[in-house]
């Protein structure tokens, strides 16, 4: 899949997280705030990284703005910028892979 | 049939499926049921990414069995099909069919479900569906959706669209829920599936909400929807059989057991009459105390 414009999902609300995606340089570009980065920095970069290749995204700019999200809220956060930047919303292949 | 159908429902607690910060720890408050809601709890300009938050909750979310129930939206939207897929796929326990009018409504679910299990590789038969009534003619047609699917295993009063279709409003008094109730109970035990109330949006007037919950029970009802988690303990308090209540149906079960042997039919346990009418009854109270926690017999 190819992100073709930007888009923004999630919220700055506690155990949330805001993800925004626009198109890349040819390769993935990650930024992360948050508050418990020297903890949890690591995972969620692996969080993302993985959700990206399960999506087929390997061309994108992707920034995370984490308020203490659960792995689950990240993997949706990413998945619902990814889909908004790419207008794929339906027939997904929930939990396959290559969407 | 799934053996879930008739699990304990006292307390199904809504829960917006899009918000963290709710679906991350629900079970901490002990309700028999979630209800994690894409239908009037998502704002339109979110129905497209609350489905990925429903299906990862669903996945990776330990609920420590509290059953989980997906509201999905409605059959006059373009989402519910996908709304479908997503929740089977993430293993939910139960879908929940908004402003059901028809046993056809039911039947398109089911038809639904039954696609996305296959799909998905979830056991066929897995996913039950439960409807609410949210109309006069939804009422109206409680028996026919009762008896729609083998998948159904109960109805739940949606009162504010209800009242508004009845042109009244909630008054607190219960008074414009009254057909609407008594009905829909007799619908589910004639069908023999679960009846559910209505939420109670007061979440200030402990007081009302307990008569509410007095009268539903007593009403015949199995549990009730939940807004707020301080509703769960008085529900539950209410709802689960009391230690007199579970003696008094030991005794009724055990007496009834004896003296069918012997040929008796009619006899008396603590000076009150009693017949094998009775007997289903206790053994009713037996079995709820049984999955409430609290019974410690034999039985």
């Amino acid at each position: 899949m190819e992100i073709t414009k930007p888009a923004l999902a999630g919220t700055l609300e506690s155990s949330d997280c805001q993800v925004t995606v626009e198109p890349g340089d040819g390769k993935i570009d990650f930024a992360l705030e948050s508050a418990v980065i020297n903890q949890y920095g690591n995972q969620i970069r692996k969080v993302v990284m993985e959700t990206l290749n399960n999506l087929g995204i390997n061309n994108v700019k992707i920034a995370i703005v984490d308020k203490g999200a659960l792995d689950c809220t990240i993997k949706a956060r990413v998945e619902g910028a990814v889909s908004r930047a790419t207008d794929h919303f339906e027939n997904n292949l929930w939990g396959g892979t290559g969407k | 049939m799934n053996p879930n159908k008739k699990r304990l429902r006292r307390t199904m607690m809504f829960l917006n499926a899009q918000k963290p910060g709710l679906v991350k720890d629900p079970y901490i408050y002990n309700p028999d049921s979630i209800m994690l809601d894409l239908e009037d709890a998502v704002a339109e300009n979110q129905k497209d990414v609350a489905r990925f938050s429903l299906f990862h909750a669903l996945k990776e979310i330990d609920y420590r069995g509290c059953e989980r129930v997906v509201r999905i939206n409605g059959l006059d939207t373009a989402y519910w099909k996908e709304d479908i897929r997503c929740a089977v796929a993430g293993g939910c326990d139960a879908i929940r069919i908004p402003k059901t009018e028809s046993p056809e409504e039911v039947r398109a679910v089911e038809a639904e479900i039954a696609i996305a299990e296959k799909d998905f590789n979830i056991p066929v038969g897995r996913t039950l569906i439960m409807a609410a009534i949210e109309s006069a003619r939804g009422v109206m047609k409680a028996l026919d959706v009762c008896e729609s699917s083998e998948r159904l295993f109960g109805i739940a009063l949606s009162g504010g669209d209800y009242t508004k279709d009845l042109q009244t409003r909630i008054t607190g008094t219960g008074v414009e829920l009254m057909g609407a109730r008594q009905n829909m109970i007799i619908a589910a035990r004639a069908a023999k599936v679960q009846c559910f109330d209505t939420v109670f949006t007061d979440l200030d007037n402990m007081e009302g909400f307990r008569k509410e919950v007095e009268t539903i029970h007593l009403m015949g009802f199995d549990g009730k929807s939940i807004v707020n988690p301080r509703q769960i303990p008085v529900v539950h308090d209410i709802f689960t059989p009391t230690q007199k209540d579970i003696i008094f149906a030991e005794k009724v079960v055990k007496e009834i057991e004896e003296k069918r042997e012997k040929g008796i039919g009619v006899f008396t346990v603590d000076g009150k009459m009693i017949d094998i009418a009775f007997y289903d009854g206790a053994k009713r109270t037996i079995e709820l105390a049984k999955a409430s926690g609290v019974y410690k017999g034999e039985l």
